[in-house]
């Protein structure tokens, strides 16, 4: 029937026949007082986080645009300089907006209970697209999308919080390939796959948000430095994930903390895509470590998740998808800290429940791990039904807390340029292919234009914005209009400036 | 309207003119006798710095996520080759076209790859010694630079590599390196050639090097830079250089419903990597199993490199064996079912982002749309007019040849 859970249910058993005799359930509890270990975690990038988020803190820019009811959210993007804050008012607003400027706040008033309402109406697409950097999108109410509620492509320092998503698609919150964001105090229910699904990203944090209701609650994938901390999860499929996906052009995922979260009865029948990853979740498993390294989980309490509490495997997860000789496999490295977690395992769905009789059990683990880690650890491990645990030792650090945030100290700045020349990279890499410098292509060669413009960027600049036809014997310049003003005076300097 | 469409229109018309009318300096085309010179300048789209041509592109001014070079649309590229020499890659040009290269005089690179059918050649397979219709496509050379595997089932780490396979596959140019080397080596143009790209190297009059023939033409091949279409001018910021059908396109190919953009990722519109996605093969073609044996990895029978979308307007037919004739047919394919072509008693791994998102047709005439926003063809280097070997230009007569043999084969 489901497959990932018919190898996991091999695997385990495998695991248990090679660890159940060494974990030794005849040995005594030991007694252990004040021995708590006294290392400290330390992350690979605590050099560049911030030493508390100040993410969420950021103002919104000054310049304010107000959308009412009946008016055009994308109407008001388009016209938005950067650094707008476009505030919606309560109403109902049937479009997909996308910015793919920066420095936009897409900023919803609520009054009285009253949200501003994105109403995909089971026909649209995905409710809010962004691709620029610094945008932030904040108290909305989004339902009845077919792809995503809010989707980010590659936009860096974005705040995604507050927002409501209900019965909206595949992914509530779907941030991708950004790098430094936040996202928080969002109600996410009613997913086809993750409510909240961090993709391909570094340096995000996602806290105090409530997800229930979907196949997966929160899950990160591929993706480096996240803090999952202080959500709500419940009644989900599967709770929280760390996955590596195989296959994806970013093919790490490491550095990750689930710290305080409350995991609960994640028990909902798995309603996802057939083909999809996240079909292959068995019903009732609180989290999922697939391949992820360095996932430390702190403080959780997992209870009532009828499968198992924690699962940590490898891709005989994702057994249908194509397997990918370029991405590690292994979850190395796995940190349990102190969790706690109670009630799971009471109802496991059939093939899991098959192959623990086997073993004589008939309640699922607190904590697996299908392929026997051998560089995990925990803390008090004899307060847990563990399965594949026989090889984790102590760990040497019993807290995270010196990590407040994985977001970023400062901002991601726009690449550094200091080597860069935006006129030499506009004048090679769009103006070469008419302009050589001493011989006639499509247009004259730059030498002549040199002669004629001499110390007069400025006049360059303006011309190709608007070019007239000057020579019988060329074909008339097309605009460069879609370069911005300062590009179009950087490129005409560079000329003046060529020599060969 | 005129705005909009008349930079490439403009570029076209006029490339055309200019490359029959008017001779440019330092190209060596000239038709004469005169001795051939190599170019001293880089091509557009790269800067000359200590003698070697480095890229340039308004992409450089963004990041990317762990360098990966996928993202939206102010993304870096990805990890590119560049920093050959003006010489190196004009001489490669020449072998390029040069039927000198296969077996028989025939064929050159550029039979395939023809600079006017987007580097590819318009057939659904291509064609190769004696007419023979070959298993695949000719896949476009456009963007080469950023690619990180080729062949369609990613065989070849390298352009070196890459090129090895057509060279010598006797069902391809149907060469070996002995004659290649032996062929050149006659050519007193050609011994010139190498000469003047790599004096130090054959200042004594040494034989030419079967590595400078592979540098050469991996030198030619990635200097085929496309990223100035319309849709560039949107991603860096002019937001009309798309007209509202074209970004209601945009945003249904980035939409998590069509996910196009999940594995076309901008900018390269490729994220470079293997997908099983159960396209069916033309009739009466056996079933391809891709990439699968060649990895020796069987979750992967079936799989194909995900192709750039990059000037995909000018490369029908489409898929790896040319099964569809259009970009409508192509796109209509993901939206028919997930796994609907897969053969009886194949089973794929179809990737997951591969399902049944029910696009409307409206729909997928918007994503038509938007993909031929990403036409760019302002860099398409010369054809030369004369080739040191002496053999005529054989790339557009093998077509008519080719084309004329299979037609009565059928």
């Amino acid at each position: 029937m489901n497959k990932l859970t018919v190898v996991l249910g091999a695997v385990v058993l495998l695991g248990a026949g090679f660890f159940v005799g060494k974990a030794g359930k005849d040995e005594p509890t030991v007694i252990k007082v004040g021995s708590a270990p006294a290392g400290e975690f330390k992350s690979e990038a605590s050099g560049e986080v911030a030493a508390k988020s100040t993410l969420g803190e950021r103002p919104l820019p000054a310049n304010v645009v107000i959308v009412k009811d009946g008016e055009s959210i994308q109407d008001a993007v388009r016209t938005a300089e950067p650094g707008t804050t476009i505030k919606v008012m309560p109403g109902t607003y049937k479009e997909t907006i996308y910015i793919d400027k920066d420095d936009i706040a897409l900023s919803g008033v609520i009054d009285k209970g009253a949200y501003p309402i994105l109403e995909g109406e089971g026909l649209r697409n995905d409710a809010i697209l962004y691709s620029g950097n610094n945008v932030t999108v904040e108290n909305f109410w989004i339902t009845h999308y077919k792809g995503n509620g809010i989707m980010g492509q590659a936009g860096n320092n974005f705040v995604i919080r507050n927002n409501v998503v209900v019965d909206t698609g595949i992914y509530g919150i779907f941030p991708q390939l950004g790098k430094n964001g936040l996202v928080s105090h969002n109600i996410i229910s009613g997913i086809e796959d993750a409510a909240i699904y961090v993709g391909m990203s570094d340096n995000i944090d996602v806290v105090y948000n409530e997800v229930y209701g979907s196949v997966a609650g929160i899950e990160i994938e591929n993706s480096r430095h996240a803090l999952v901390e202080a959500n709500y999860v419940y009644d989900n499929t599967g709770g929280i994930l760390a996955f590596i996906t195989p296959g994806l052009p970013i093919k790490t995922c490491s550095d990750v903390i689930f710290r305080n979260n409350f995991i609960v009865n994640n028990n909902h029948e798995n309603f996802a895509i057939p083909g999809s990853l996240v079909s292959n979740i068995p019903q009732g498993v609180g989290m999922i470590i697939m391949a992820c390294d360095d996932v430390v989980v702190e403080g959780n309490i997992i209870s009532g998740n009828d499968t198992m509490g924690i699962a940590i495997t490898d891709f005989s997860l994702a057994s249908n998808a194509a397997n990918d000789p370029d991405s590690e496999p292994n979850p190395n490295r796995p940190v349990i800290l102190n969790n706690i977690m109670l009630n799971n395992g009471n109802n496991p769905v059939a093939e899991v429940r098959a192959i623990l009789a086997t073993m004589m059990e008939t309640t699922g683990p607190d904590i697996i791990d299908t392929v026997g880690m051998d560089d995990g650890c925990i803390l008090n491990p004899e307060r847990f039904r563990t399965i594949g645990l026989g090889k984790y030792s102590d760990c040497d650090y019993a807290t995270t807390s010196t990590v407040a945030t994985y977001t970023m100290a400062e901002p991601v700045p726009p690449r550094s340029m200091e080597d860069l020349d935006q006129g030499e990279l506009a004048y090679h890499g769009i103006c070469a292919g008419c302009h050589a410098y001493n011989s006639r292509m499509i247009g004259p060669p730059t030498q002549i234009l040199q002669a004629l413009y001499m110390d007069n960027p400025e006049g360059i600049a303006e011309y190709i914005a608007n070019p007239v036809k000057k020579r019988p014997d060329y074909p008339e310049m097309p605009p460069q209009n879609y370069l911005d003003e300062e590009t179009r005076l950087a490129v005409a300097k560079y000329m003046l400036s060529v020599k060969k | 309207m005129m705005r909009r469409y008349s930079l490439s229109i403009v570029c076209g018309l006029a490339w055309l003119w200019s490359c029959h009318a008017v001779s440019a300096p330092n190209m060596g085309d000239v038709v004469s006798d005169a001795a051939f010179e190599l170019a001293t300048d880089c091509p557009p789209g790269f800067a000359l710095n200590t003698g070697q041509c480095e890229l340039r592109s308004l992409y450089q001014l963004y990041a990317s996520l762990q360098d990966g070079g996928v993202g939206g649309l102010k993304t870096g590229l990805p990890t590119y080759r560049d920093g050959f020499t003006p010489q190196e890659i004009d001489l490669g040009r020449y072998l390029f076209f040069d039927p000198l290269l296969s077996a028989d005089n025939t064929i050159s690179c550029a039979t395939c790859h023809q600079p006017d059918k987007g580097f590819a050649d318009g057939l659904g397979r291509s064609v190769g010694m004696g007419g023979a219709e070959l298993p695949r496509s000719a896949p476009s050379l456009w963007n080469v630079a950023f690619q990180d595997s080729f062949f369609w089932d990613a065989r070849a780490k390298t352009l070196e590599e890459q090129m090895q396979g057509p060279l010598y596959d006797a069902h391809e140019m149907g060469g070996d390196p002995v004659s290649l080397l032996s062929k050149l080596n006659a050519s007193e143009p050609y011994r010139q050639l190498f000469a003047q790209t790599w004096p130090q190297s054959y200042e004594a009059g040494e034989d030419i090097q079967l590595d400078h023939i592979y540098r050469a033409l991996a030198a030619f091949q990635a200097s085929l830079v496309s990223l100035n279409s319309r849709y560039d001018q949107y991603a860096h910021g002019f937001a009309d250089a798309l007209n509202e059908q074209e970004k209601e396109g945009m945003n249904i190919f980035r939409s998590f419903v069509a996910r196009c953009a999940e594995c076309h990722t901008p900018p390269l519109f490729t994220n470079r990597q293997l997908a099983v996605i159960g396209t069916p093969e033309p009739d009466g073609m056996p079933f391809d199993p891709g990439a699968g044996p060649v990895l020796g990895e069987d979750s992967l029978r079936g799989a194909f490199k995900i192709p750039s979308l990059r000037n995909i307007d000018q490369t029908a037919p489409y898929m790896h064996s040319g099964r569809f004739e259009t970009l409508r047919d192509a796109a209509e394919f993901y939206n028919l079912g997930r796994g609907h072509a897969v053969p009886e008693g194949e089973e794929l791994k179809i990737h997951w982002h591969v399902w049944e998102p029910n696009l409307t047709d409206y729909e997928i005439d918007r994503l038509v749309d938007f993909m031929k926003t990403l036409t760019d063809e302002s860099f398409k280097p010369k054809t030369p007019q004369r080739l040191p070997s002496g053999l005529p230009l054989a790339h557009d007569k093998t077509l008519a040849t080719a084309r004329a043999t299979t037609t009565g084969d059928n």
